[in-house]
């Protein structure tokens, strides 16, 4: 079989597109390659389903956090401590069992036990609730002379808000959201080893990679590979968020513009 | 446990409760929360010595050993760590057998790899077959311990090298002026002064390994999350005294809130220990 013929075959597998059977024997490189890169669309289906949906509520919480209002004080602290104190895969694992107790009582909780939306609503609380805490920090960071001079100029509430208050706080809170991205894009591997089962072996790249990694009994290729391309996509982000960084601070001089640092929030 | 836990069936309510919860499944279950203690004692040390060699390797002067140190440090944070676990399990297993392969047996024709099997002589096996429960069990252990000491100690490494280059350049040009060599200033004025730059990135390390232990399932320890998953499943009362339904999701309960205290009991020690070490310092609260 060409290595063409198994691109046909597989580049699509994990959508379950394809070939239906997984390779049993005689593994080549390219079988590895291909269906390892196929599993990859569900790490970044995920990153970016979370990181989108996330980022709406994420705002949210550090605008309760920082409130005056005690009772959203207390719910935003409440969410951010429940989801940045507890470790991911344990979420993953409530979560998944939570679903499915509820799965027999309405038809509607049927597709939250399938990982396409279960596991997202736990990757979206759970990085809602770490940028969450990141945007807070910058909201207090925020120059006392900015606000000032929003008042000066008469801007008040929601105005002052979106014009003043909302870009100083995604400008500075930028470095610290890129890492939370890529930790988070990381994280996505964790999917399919908590409970989540892969439908039809529609897995992630990590899935993928212990299945060659369990069929052959030798860790030194499927694993490298997955490295390679997460190695890539990581490359990928900061490209992407380094280019949002040049247009959030477009407006200050070259040299204050910093390079951005990458501050690793490691995992959860 | 209690002697009238004898006759499981005429229970009721919280007696039932009281003996189902000192079932010796549940003892077990208990001792494994105390694994994970173990495993953060032995790690949190063993992980620190790791990112102190890789940090110093990272300044070295001599560049293989640099570009080592850099790659070390920088490889971890490109890829997810659960890869680098699944990964160093089988590795660091068959890197065993390996070694001791070529020293026990050295005239083996075979091929030890051959297709999908790994074959070393029997006297290479470790643990060797015959070898008891416990070994087997200290030695997966050890195993984990050291997976998760090289991967934390990539970020550790990452952290003290930041440290060592936040130390104000005052203090080590007040070194050269005293006509210190460089592994004395080192020593002498380096080490004892990073740490207080090193301790909100050990800190929030430390936060990270707590929420890391879970993955220890992974690696194929019977730990918290292996006995939760066991315990909860569905029971019925063929094979235990103590039927029940589906209560995995209240057992998962049960360790989200077991690591919801640890990682908050953490927060305020640290947050102690920072404070203590802030005094008479001249950083920036």
């Amino acid at each position: 079989m060409s290595c063409w013929q198994t691109i046909q075959d597989y580049a699509l597998r994990s959508l379950g597109i394809g070939e239906r059977l997984l390779p049993r024997e005689d593994f080549t490189l390219c079988q590895q390659i291909t269906l390892i890169g196929s599993g990859l669309i569900w790490n970044v289906y995920f990153a970016v389903a979370a990181l989108a949906l996330g980022f709406g509520l994420a705002v949210a919480l550090a605008v309760g956090k920082a409130s005056r209002n005690r009772l959203a004080r207390k719910l935003a602290d409440w969410f951010i401590l429940l989801f940045r104190g507890s470790p991911l895969f344990i979420q993953f694992f409530f979560a998944y069992f939570a679903f499915l107790s509820l799965k027999g009582q309405t038809a509607l909780a049927d597709p939250l036990t399938a990982a396409w939306l279960g596991a997202t609503i736990i990757l979206f609380c759970n990085t809602a609730a770490y940028t969450g805490e990141i945007f807070y920090g910058a909201l207090r960071a925020i120059p006392r002379g900015d606000m000032e001079a929003a008042a000066a100029y008469g801007l008040t509430g929601w105005t002052r808000f979106r014009r003043i208050t909302f870009p100083t706080m995604l400008r500075l809170a930028w470095p610290a959201y890129t890492n939370e991205a890529i930790f988070l894009f990381h994280a996505t591997t964790l999917v399919f080893f908590s409970g989540f089962p892969a439908w039809q072996q529609r897995g992630d790249a990590l899935y993928y990679a212990s299945y060659f990694a369990d069929k052959t009994f030798n860790p030194f290729v499927p694993y490298p590979i997955l490295a390679g391309y997460f190695i890539l996509l990581t490359l990928c982000i900061v490209l992407l968020f380094s280019r949002a960084s040049k247009r959030l601070n477009r407006h200050l001089p070259r040299e204050s513009q910093r390079r951005l640092r990458l501050r690793p929030n490691f995992m959860r | 446990m209690f002697p009238n836990c004898a006759d499981p069936v005429s229970l009721d309510g919280l007696a039932w409760l009281a003996c189902y919860l000192t079932t010796g499944k549940h003892l077990a279950f208990y001792a494994s929360f105390g694994t994970v203690l173990l495993l953060l004692a032995i790690t949190a040390p063993v992980a620190l010595a790791f990112g102190f060699g890789g940090a110093m390797a990272a300044r070295a002067r001599f560049w293989p050993v640099k570009l080592l140190g850099r790659t070390y440090i920088s490889i971890v944070r490109g890829v997810p760590d659960i890869a680098f676990f699944l990964f160093f399990v089988i590795a660091l297993d068959q890197g065993v057998e390996w070694l001791r392969h070529q020293a026990v047996c050295p005239d083996w024709a075979q091929a030890i790899r051959q297709g999908s099997e790994f074959l070393v002589c029997p006297a290479a096996k470790t643990p060797s077959n015959n070898a008891p429960q416990w070994a087997h069990e200290v030695y997966g252990f050890a195993i984990a311990v050291f997976t998760f000491a090289i991967v934390f100690g990539a970020f550790a490494a990452n952290v003290l090298f930041g440290a060592m280059m936040a130390v104000p350049k005052g203090q080590l040009e007040t070194a050269a002026a005293y006509g210190m060599s460089r592994a004395q200033t080192f020593r002498r004025i380096i080490v004892p002064q990073m740490w207080i730059y090193a301790l909100p990135g050990l800190s929030n390390l430390w936060m990270v390994l707590i929420k890391a232990t879970p993955l220890l399932f992974l690696l194929g320890i019977e730990d918290v999350v292996y006995w939760a998953r066991e315990l909860g499943g569905t029971k019925t009362p063929n094979f235990t005294d103590y039927p029940h339904g589906d209560w995995r999701m209240w057992y998962f309960l049960a360790l989200l809130i077991f690591y919801l205290i640890l990682t908050r009991v953490s927060e305020v020690v640290l947050d102690r220990i920072m404070a203590r070490l802030s005094i008479g310092q001249a950083v920036a609260q």
